[in-house]
């Protein structure tokens, strides 16, 4: 009861300094990230609910925070330059990436880089692992900022709502390469095409570089990770230095393709997509190369 | 609203069937919340046998009600004695205290008796209301439901299996019996004056909340899934409905709406925590039935909008404030 008194009683100074933070981080952000920030935030084309969130659970407060740090990442950690903005196109898109750097930045440097610099700003959706929705907090926060479950209803769902629909086709293979295998495409999946063809949607090939240089990774524990039933566990030595956890800084090079468009029969035999997929691979392999040759040094 | 009675010719091979509008109609559950307010809606221009074990006090004069069991031969004497244009069968038993045999005996063997005699005497048509419970909430659950997702509410939560069965006996009846209109309904948690577990557990007077958890929820109106129940009446109409109320919401919202005080509690404990004081019979929710709090369990209702025409008429802030203000 005492405990439950002194709660009560300390209720409005916690409200008081979580307004205060509140406060102080807005200002910082809007320091940081320029006034445009906040005037990019009314622009985003969102459809809310009622309640204020969309029907997914997305929050824009919520995504208002999670990008501000993302963007911060994108703009003074990783410095990302961007190229290419003008061939995202507006209404429904798949962005379809190639992954890398053993934790998923790309994808987020990718979502604050559509927020920051594509026009008009849009928030990215993404597909998460089903496991992570029996994580408290984890899938709280997923909800929030607008990753949804990665089933294909919620997929064609969302494109069909018309939004930007995130889309790593190498999947954890591409996440936990090797450094010698760096910026070498896994095989593809063949789910994103047939989507695509489903709901008529174009596909933005996207070229990411920088990102197998954050973690170096010499090998894989394969039967660690079996044992501890995660889908790679890599070697980082870079583990051993002080402040070693931290991604190492190297500059992103984020390269927005021109949209693709495919017909076709979403049904068709794996042999009849594959060729299609196949096309959007070589698109994106040779973007990588083009920009790993324009690239002069990895950390500047 | 009732639908308006129509003289439609009466499907092929049923010659008994009397022209529409004149027969009768059924409604199993009658005494309930929902059944009530079904009886007072259709008896303005149907004829009404309202069949519930329990007493119906301020039941209208003229509507007839017969308490008997659906598994006892009354039933069909009922069927025998005039002409039944339909059946709304809302007598699902939902106690979770009581035994699970006898809930299994009442719900399946009473609601297969129903079928029989509805095949028997060529019912042209057969509402039940089922639940998107039946679904069942799942980490792995597509934001949307989709009348053809599997009905996996079971995989978990055992006490749900008879509703399944339900379902699933009204889904078979329907394809076996062309010449009976079978509508099966699944709406979401239903509020309003209702004792469901959705209403009860917004009713308590200190809401417990899993740490880190905030799903997303439909909730719908009762007097909504009154309008929908009279909408499958209208001739013409089969197939299975979800039935979805006013867009969605994370449970938190719905809390603040409420204003009611709420404790999180980590899953693990709570799940304990709900075991211990149901063993000791302190509370009424099982266990199984956190997984609603922490995952989505949430359907689309874009073929009863546009095959039924149905939208919901009750906002979401008069649907939330319901289960205060209508205490039954």
């Amino acid at each position: 009861m005492r405990l439950g008194g002194g709660l009560r009683a300390a209720a409005p100074f916690a409200r008081r300094l979580l307004g205060a933070t509140v406060g102080g981080v807005d200002a910082w952000m809007t320091d940081k990230l320029g006034e445009e920030f906040n005037a990019r935030l009314a622009r985003v084309p969102v459809k809310l609910t009622e309640s204020g969130v969309d029907p997914f659970g997305l929050d824009p407060q919520w995504t208002k925070w999670a990008l501000a740090v993302v963007a911060a990442l994108h703009r003074h950690y990783f410095r990302s330059e961007v190229f290419g903005t003008e061939n995202v196109p507006e209404g429904r898109l798949l962005l379809v990436a190639n992954h890398s750097g053993q934790l998923p930045i790309d994808g987020a440097l990718l979502g604050a880089s559509m927020f920051m610099d594509v026009e008009p700003p849009r928030f990215t959706r993404a597909m998460v692992e089903k496991w992570t929705q029996t994580l408290p907090f984890v899938s709280l926060l997923f909800a929030r900022v607008g990753q949804v479950v990665g089933v294909p209803e919620n997929a064609k769902r969302l494109l069909e709502n018309g939004e930007a629909l995130l889309a790593f086709p190498e999947g954890a293979k591409g996440i936990s390469k090797t450094f010698d295998q760096r910026y070498q495409l896994e095989d593809f999946g063949l789910g994103f095409m047939r989507l695509a063809l489903e709901t008529d949607t174009p596909i933005v090939p996207v070229a990411i570089i920088g990102g197998e240089e954050q973690y170096v990774s010499v090998g894989n524990f394969e039967r660690l990770a079996s044992l501890l039933k995660m889908p790679s566990f890599p070697i980082l030595p870079q583990l051993l230095l002080p402040f070693g956890a931290l991604p190492l800084p190297s500059r992103y090079r984020i390269y927005y393709g021109e949209p693709m468009r495919f017909t076709g029969d979403p049904d068709d035999d794996d042999a009849v997509i594959e060729e299609k997929v196949a096309a959007v691979r070589a698109t994106i392999q040779a973007m990588l190369h083009r920009g790993l040759k324009a690239r002069k040094s990895v950390f500047f | 609203m009732a639908p308006p009675p129509t003289r439609s010719a009466p499907p092929k091979g049923a010659e008994a069937t009397p022209p529409r509008g004149t027969g009768a109609i059924i409604v199993t559950g009658a005494c309930g919340r929902l059944g009530r307010q079904v009886v007072r809606l259709l008896h303005r221009d149907r004829r009404v046998i309202a069949v519930d074990r329990r007493a119906f006090p301020d039941r209208p004069k003229d509507v007839s009600h017969e308490q008997i069991d659906l598994r006892r031969k009354k039933l069909k004497d009922l069927f025998r004695a005039q002409p039944i244009e339909a059946v709304v069968h809302l007598g699902v038993m939902h106690n979770p205290r009581a035994s699970s045999a006898e809930h299994h005996s009442w719900n399946v063997t009473g609601f297969a008796k129903l079928l029989e005699y509805a095949s028997q005497f060529s019912l042209p048509k057969l509402v039940v209301l089922s639940s998107a419970n039946v679904y069942g909430p799942q980490a792995d659950n597509a934001q949307f439901l989709t009348e053809d997702a599997p009905l996996l509410g079971g995989a978990r939560f055992s006490e749900i299996r008879d509703l399944i069965e339900v379902d699933m006996l009204a889904q078979s009846f329907l394809w076996k019996h062309p010449s009976t209109e079978t509508v099966v309904l699944r709406p979401v948690h239903i509020l309003g004056g209702v004792k469901n577990a959705a209403a009860n557990f917004l009713r308590l007077p200190t809401v417990p909340t899993l740490m880190g958890f905030d799903p997303m929820i439909q909730v719908i109106h009762e007097a909504d899934v009154v309008h929908a129940l009279t909408l499958a009446l209208a001739p013409g109409v089969r197939g299975i409905y979800n039935i979805a109320g006013p867009e969605p919401l994370p449970l938190s919202r719905i809390l603040k709406t409420l204003g009611r005080p709420t404790v999180p509690v980590p899953y693990t404990l709570g799940k304990a925590l709900v075991k211990r004081l149901w063993s000791l019979r302190l509370t009424s929710f099982p266990a199984p039935e956190l997984d609603h709090i922490r995952f989505v369990c949430m359907v689309d209702d874009a073929r009863a909008r546009a095959e039924l025409g149905y939208a919901p008429r009750v906002d979401l802030d008069t649907t939330i404030r319901s289960v205060d203000v209508e205490q039954w």
